[in-house]
């Protein structure tokens, strides 16, 4: 049984799998929210709520902070009585055993990140917050990998209908950039566990210079004028040296693809799905430089830096999807032609094999 | 009987030695320069929690207080105490500090309290607050309960000495106030007049350190004898 025939019966599974990673997207966004708000610790008992059962909190302590963070416990455990289902809907109707399984490994990777979350109020662990937020990014990855997997664009693309390869090194390119986003949204995470505002207030300039000064004397400086209405902790030099990481990496990874948009372009031609793609995520990366900018220019202001997040999440699954889709269909340099000409040696994936 | 006698004198001439040589370190704290100006907390606080905004009159909504400052640099909230003092705390003993929260604020917002002394924290507001205090030395536990209206007051004590312990609000992320812990009973805050006074202090050499949360410490060396000493500090915004 080829991979068309696996899933031509199930549209209703696919649609279903999207609809999970929408929720999970806007429940990232939220846990963005809850961050940007400060609001984490503002309901500290977990899985109760201020001592109520979590879904029969009275709407009269949905205020302030706790707002964010209560709707963030409801999405959460919408988002994961959804995966729940996939997971058995997949085992019981998916004959992929590999998919069956992923529908296995979402189902604990949701439950353990619900668990993480509860852990990260009740141990009052910042850096348990931190690792929820990377895990979340995770999740959303897999999600949307699902997502695809069960759709017809998958099922004719592993049918080889629309036959052509990518090189190596544009493959090698596309993860190395996507592992370095990945890497970039841990830096990120990182700072918002922080809980230190904006380390640096100005942008493109650090503190007026193009690399800010983090003696003690400077650092003391920066602290005596920083007024925020959040009053955060202190900042250090660290956190400094952090912020102008997050930056160059920002640069990097601007660069690096647009080189893999630029080479999608020239290898498989302006109407090659991985092409668009590829400039899609170029546009991502062009509005997630925007949105990190205007964080700062806002002076962190929540929802900028929750889009910023969602954005950066957005950013992480493009590069992973385009590698998803590209695998296996990778051939040497040689044997491309721009413009998606094949010549020479041709490489058919296994699964094109198979379908053929 | 002639023992006890003798005892009670023993202490009574203990004890009046003790007043007559001890003294108190008064001083002024004073700012140089112009300070950023204070944020306004109204439109956050409007926005995420209207309640809050509803205890204050119209236009009146209250703005930061990191800078504490008189019209002529009268510096308050400076926590000045004996740097290196320890093992002198008589906290146990100590009545305890309150600290309130009214109006969706944290009153007062600077506090200094010995190791091993009750801290009282009181809701006086209509609304919901988590207390979150959130040490960074070893030793001090990190809490975070939530008090409701009306709710009765939380107690904490602290077994070690930190400078500017935090206590915030994560419902209403703007309340904040910082509490430092001394091993002993001589320190003081500044008031709204840039004055403070550590008492009974016993004779001695010290290093007197004036400290503010966002201007850093500075330091002098005083010797205590029989009289009072004075010790002003002058900080500067630059």
């Amino acid at each position: 049984m080829n991979a068309r025939v696996q899933n031509k019966n199930d549209p209703w599974l696919h649609r279903f799998a999207v609809l999970t990673a929408i929720i999970t997207f806007f429940l990232l966004g939220l846990g963005g929210l809850v961050t940007s708000h400060e609001a984490g610790m503002s309901v500290p008992d977990w899985p109760t709520s201020y001592g109520y059962n979590m879904f029969a909190l009275p709407i009269k302590f949905w205020k302030g902070g706790a707002f964010f963070e209560h709707t963030h416990r409801l999405l959460a455990s919408g988002a994961g009585f959804l995966t729940t289902i996939l997971a058995v809907w997949l085992w019981l109707k998916d004959p992929r055993k590999w998919m069956r399984w992923l529908g296995v490994t979402a189902f604990l990777l949701v439950v353990a990140q619900g668990v993480l979350g509860g852990l990260r109020v009740t141990l009052k662990m910042n850096d348990l917050g931190v690792i929820h937020g990377v895990v979340a990014q995770s999740f959303f990855i897999l999600m949307c990998a699902i997502a695809l997997f069960t759709s017809r664009f998958w099922v004719n693309w592993s049918a080889g209908e629309k036959v052509f390869c990518v090189t190596r090194g544009l493959w090698t390119l596309v993860l190395a950039v996507t592992v370095l986003i990945f890497c970039q949204l841990m830096l990120g995470a990182t700072m918002r566990g922080q809980h230190a505002g904006l380390a640096i207030p100005d942008f493109p300039a650090a503190y007026g210079k193009i690399w800010p000064a983090t003696s003690p004397d400077a650092i003391a400086h920066y602290n005596a004028q920083r007024m925020d209405v959040n009053g955060e902790n202190p900042i250090t030099a660290f956190q400094i040296v952090l912020q102008m990481a997050h930056r160059i990496v920002a640069l990097t990874i601007f660069i690096l693809v647009a080189a893999g948009a630029g080479l999608s372009w020239r290898q498989l031609g302006g109407k090659n799905p991985l092409a668009r793609l590829a400039v899609f995520w170029l546009v991502l990366i062009v509005c997630q430089i925007a949105l990190g900018a205007w964080t700062i220019w806002s002076n962190k202001a929540a929802d900028v830096a929750t889009l910023h997040v969602m954005v950066g999440a957005l950013s992480l699954v493009t590069g992973a999807l385009w590698c998803i889709i590209a695998f296996g269909r990778q051939a040497g340099e040689a044997t491309i032609a721009p413009a998606g000409r094949i010549s020479g040696a041709f490489s058919v994936s296994p699964s094109v094999a198979a379908n053929k | 009987m002639k023992t006890v006698a003798l005892s009670i004198l023993a202490v009574g001439i203990f004890g009046a030695g003790r007043i007559v040589f001890a003294a108190d370190i008064i001083g002024v704290i004073t700012l140089k320069g112009t300070p950023p100006a204070e944020v306004d907390i109204g439109p956050k606080m409007t926005e995420a929690s209207p309640d809050c905004a509803a205890m204050y009159p119209a236009g009146k909504l209250p703005t930061t207080h990191f800078y504490v400052v008189g019209p002529k640099g009268e510096f308050a909230d400076v926590v000045v105490s004996l740097k290196g003092v320890t093992g002198k705390s008589t906290g146990a003993s100590a009545p305890p500090a309150v600290l309130d929260q009214k109006g969706c604020l944290y009153s007062p917002q600077i506090l200094a309290i010995q190791t091993g002394q009750k801290l009282i924290v009181r809701n006086s507001d209509s609304c919901i607050h988590n207390v979150h205090c959130t040490p960074t030395v070893p030793g001090n536990e990190e809490h975070n309960d939530v008090q409701m209206p009306g709710a009765a007051d939380l107690t904490y004590t602290f077994p070690q000495p930190e400078m500017f312990l935090r206590f915030k609000c994560d419902v209403h992320p703007w309340m904040f106030a910082w509490v430092s812990v001394f091993d002993s009973p001589y320190f003081s805050v500044s008031d709204k007049d840039g004055k403070f006074v550590i008492k009974n202090v016993p004779p001695g050499k010290y290093t007197v350190e004036a400290n503010h949360r966002k201007l850093g410490a500075q330091t002098q060396d005083v010797e205590v004898a029989d009289k009072d000493v004075t010790v002003n500090f002058t900080f500067e915004v630059k």
